[in-house]
């Protein structure tokens, strides 16, 4: 009896041996939040990367929500044991680079392998976002998007709306609203991620700031700036939109993009990386358009930041592991691989070589829409308001605007007062992410 | 005769106990120690720099209006959970003591919600309530309702409070059910007999004979509602929209876990344990006395 039970495990053991490849290959470890379509995505490009070479054996891991991968990796460095990668979004970014101890600047991890790499190959509007102010690139752009404008074609035929000309303003899009409503359209518009589009992108779209010392990126004693008149216009055109029921709010995600997809709502303001699932659920026809602007701001439209997240290397491993890290990131950055991510998720494609070939093979052509969010991101260089943003403690900053703008959306509060402890509430988180980062 | 043990030993009772006061050290005294430690400093996300702050932590949460207003909503909610899980508990305990027929098939139907994960309970709950698609939406929305509790902070509230009380009262339902089948029988028809109805049997003899176990649940119910209610919040409103649903411990969780703000999430732990301290204080000394064993 004794031994039986003894055998079994010991049988699993020998079998789990058996199933590892002799050659002792490097392990390279890296967490991620990509689910559903996108998780697949991920294991595909893992297998393309283990098959293109056999040193190396690159591991996905899907770790939750991009807060709980980057808390998962943080608490794992705490704990000793980072993985190789981590995919941390946007708003993570000034947390990242602070930590000047944890993480291994991109670039330098492909120097230290002999890597070739060249940062000029990267599309601007992303790298201008993850470089330091000595120009090195601190982390590997991976997915990222913008905010775009969809509309549902059919809803505007129904409202006697021409699809064609969708609104480029905001105040062609108050017309549009009211038709639509008077229609019978239930829901008129609705957005996702509120704050990323209607403060964030809105604020690089009309080339206003969102904070002082270039929204971040030139020091840590930056403070928001989100309380202008021209913001608080904005905000209370929004209010005043929820007030008439042509806005309806539907949450701080990506929920909005949902009810586009059902017929629910006609317009939609959310990420470019929604372009796959809308052409797949929707059941009418539908296309994307540059955000809507103000035209009494002079400047306007300028051009929108991205959103998204980028790959970043932890510290305190093996020199032969980073060398696996910057094959794997030479892989990732090859055009067609790029070009096969670009076209099958809506990100945008991280090197002008990628977008070239796509534009080349005519994809654009047959699929209109899904350059949309790369023209708008270069519609003009970009200048210290619109290349990006970065804030420390931005998770909780953010969150911070969005319960202030949904106080406005509740009719609590106006615009004025609402941004102006917007900035307030958000300059408290600042301080103390600087006076921790000192 | 001296019926007591009395160990002669001087190391036995202490050996005997260490096992349990090592469980308690190492899972409750050091983490909660911690906690308080880290309150009085400020730390970056990745542990690399750490300073001592004294009360900054502390000052820049009372000098949060959000942090105050969150107190004020963990007083509505924690009231609504506790009072209307106990009310219903008990009702839905009194009227099954009352059936006769098919008595163990409404009791196991009614203990089961308990089985279902707090998580699960807010997700299901967020399903049918979901402000597109769930099929309760959609009969408010056709009797006229504008049924929106992502924006609207009072129906979010509501949410909260349903699905969090739902999954309290199985368990309140089982102390209530074994409350009632020990209350003598004689009591009652001796009731019967003068003359006493069916109301004023439950308020004079049955529910003050049930006092004991009605305190318990209080204790209990007002520990849920501050604690484990969590998962709820967590899976349905993620404390919105613009704060509404933002009860302390959610906040606690959300700054420590989720913005990796240590300190401030520490000091915020630090205060939770005084108010749950002062709670149980004030139960059992003021509220205990009514109660009669």
């Amino acid at each position: 009896m004794r031994f039986k039970a003894l055998a079994a495990p010991l049988f699993a053991a020998a079998l789990v041996t058996l199933a590892v490849p002799a050659s002792a290959q490097t392990e390279i470890h890296w967490w991620h939040s990509m689910s559903g379509q996108h998780n697949d995505k991920i294991n595909e490009i893992a297998r393309g990367f283990n098959a293109s070479q056999s040193e190396f054996r690159l591991m996905p891991v899907y770790k939750g929500s991009y807060p709980e991968s980057m808390t998962a990796a943080i608490a794992a460095f705490r704990a000793g044991n980072p993985p190789h990668i981590v995919q941390v979004f946007e708003v993570g970014t000034a947390t990242m680079m602070a930590a000047k101890g944890a993480i291994k600047p991109v670039t330098q991890v492909m120097q230290d392998a002999n890597e070739p790499f060249n940062p000029k190959a990267y599309l601007p509007a992303v790298t201008g976002y993850y470089t330091d102010s000595q120009g090195n690139m601190l982390s590997m752009p991976f997915n990222s998007s913008t905010a775009i404008f969809y509309i549902n074609r059919d809803a505007f035929k129904k409202a006697n709306l021409d699809p064609n000309s969708p609104p480029k303003t905001w105040k062609q899009f108050t017309k549009a609203a009211e038709k639509l409503k008077a229609a019978g359209q239930s829901c008129a518009y609705t957005t996702g991620w509120p704050s990323w589009v209607h403060i964030e992108n809105f604020s690089a779209w009309h080339n206003l700031p969102i904070g002082t010392k270039e929204n971040g990126m030139a020091g840590l004693d930056t403070v928001f700036q989100v309380n202008t008149p021209l913001h608080v216009q904005h905000i209370a055109t929004l209010g005043y939109y929820a007030k008439q029921g042509w806005f309806t709010y539907s949450g701080r995600k990506q929920e909005g993009e949902d009810r586009f997809i059902s017929g629910e709502c006609a317009m939609l303001t959310s990420s470019s990386s929604a372009i796959g699932k809308i052409r797949k659920g929707a059941k009418f026809d539908f296309s994307a358009h540059f955000l809507p602007y103000h035209d009494d701001i002079p400047g306007a439209p300028q051009n929108s930041i991205i959103g998204g997240a980028t790959l970043w290397v932890m510290a305190g491993k093996k020199a032969d592991e980073y060398r696996g890290v910057a094959k794997f990131f030479s892989y990732l950055s090859r055009p067609e691989v790029q070009m096969d991510w670009h076209t099958s998720t809506g990100y945008v494609p991280i090197t002008l070589a990628a977008y070239e070939m796509t534009q080349k093979s005519g994809y654009y052509d047959k699929n209109p829409g899904v350059d949309v969010a790369i023209r708008q991101l270069n519609h003009k260089p970009p200048t210290a308001n619109s290349k990006g943003l970065r804030f420390g403690g931005f998770v909780q900053g953010r969150e911070v605007f969005e319960e202030e703008l949904e106080s406005v959306l509740q009719g609590k509060k106006n615009a004025k007062a609402a941004m102006d402890d917007a900035v307030k509430r958000g300059n408290d988180i600042l301080r103390k992410f600087e006076a921790a980062n000192k | 005769m001296e019926k007591r043990v009395v160990f002669r030993s001087a190391w036995l009772p202490y050996a005997l106990l260490a096992p349990q006061i090592a469980v308690t050290v190492v899972f409750f005294f050091w983490p909660a120690g911690q906690a308080i430690w880290y309150s009085f400093q400020l730390q970056d996300a990745f542990g690399l720099k750490t300073q001592f702050v004294g009360l900054d932590n502390f000052k820049a949460l009372f000098a949060d209006s959000h942090y105050l207003d969150s107190f004020r909503i963990t007083a509505v909610f924690s009231f609504l959970v506790a009072f209307c899980g106990i009310a219903i508990a008990l009702l839905l305990a009194a009227m099954a003591d009352r059936v006769v027929r098919g008595a163990l098939a409404y009791r196991t139907l009614l203990i089961w919600p308990y089985a279902v994960a707090p998580a699960i309970a807010g997700v299901l709950w967020a399903f049918l309530f979901a402000p597109s698609i769930g099929i309760v939406t959609y009969l408010l929305k056709r009797n006229g309702v504008d049924w929106n509790w992502v924006l609207q902070g009072d129906q979010a509230m509501l949410l909260v409070v349903i699905a969090a009380t739902w999954k309290q009262v199985s368990y309140n339902f089982l102390f209530f059910l074994a409350g009632l089948q020990s209350i003598p029988r004689s009591l009652i028809e001796a009731a019967a007999i003068d003359g006493a109805g069916p109301g004023r049997r439950f308020w004079t003899i049955v529910f003050p004979l049930l006092s004991p176990t009605t305190f318990f649940l209080m204790v209990v119910n007002i520990v849920y509602a501050f604690f484990d209610t969590f998962g709820v919040i967590d899976a349905t409103t993620q404390g919105g929209p613009a704060g509404a649903t933002q009860i302390l411990v959610y906040k606690a969780y959300y700054d420590g876990v989720k913005a990796a703000d240590l300190g401030g999430s520490s000091a915020q732990s630090a205060i939770l344990m005084l108010i749950v301290i002062a709670l149980t204080v004030v139960q059992f000394r003021f509220v205990e006395r009514k109660v009669q064993y």
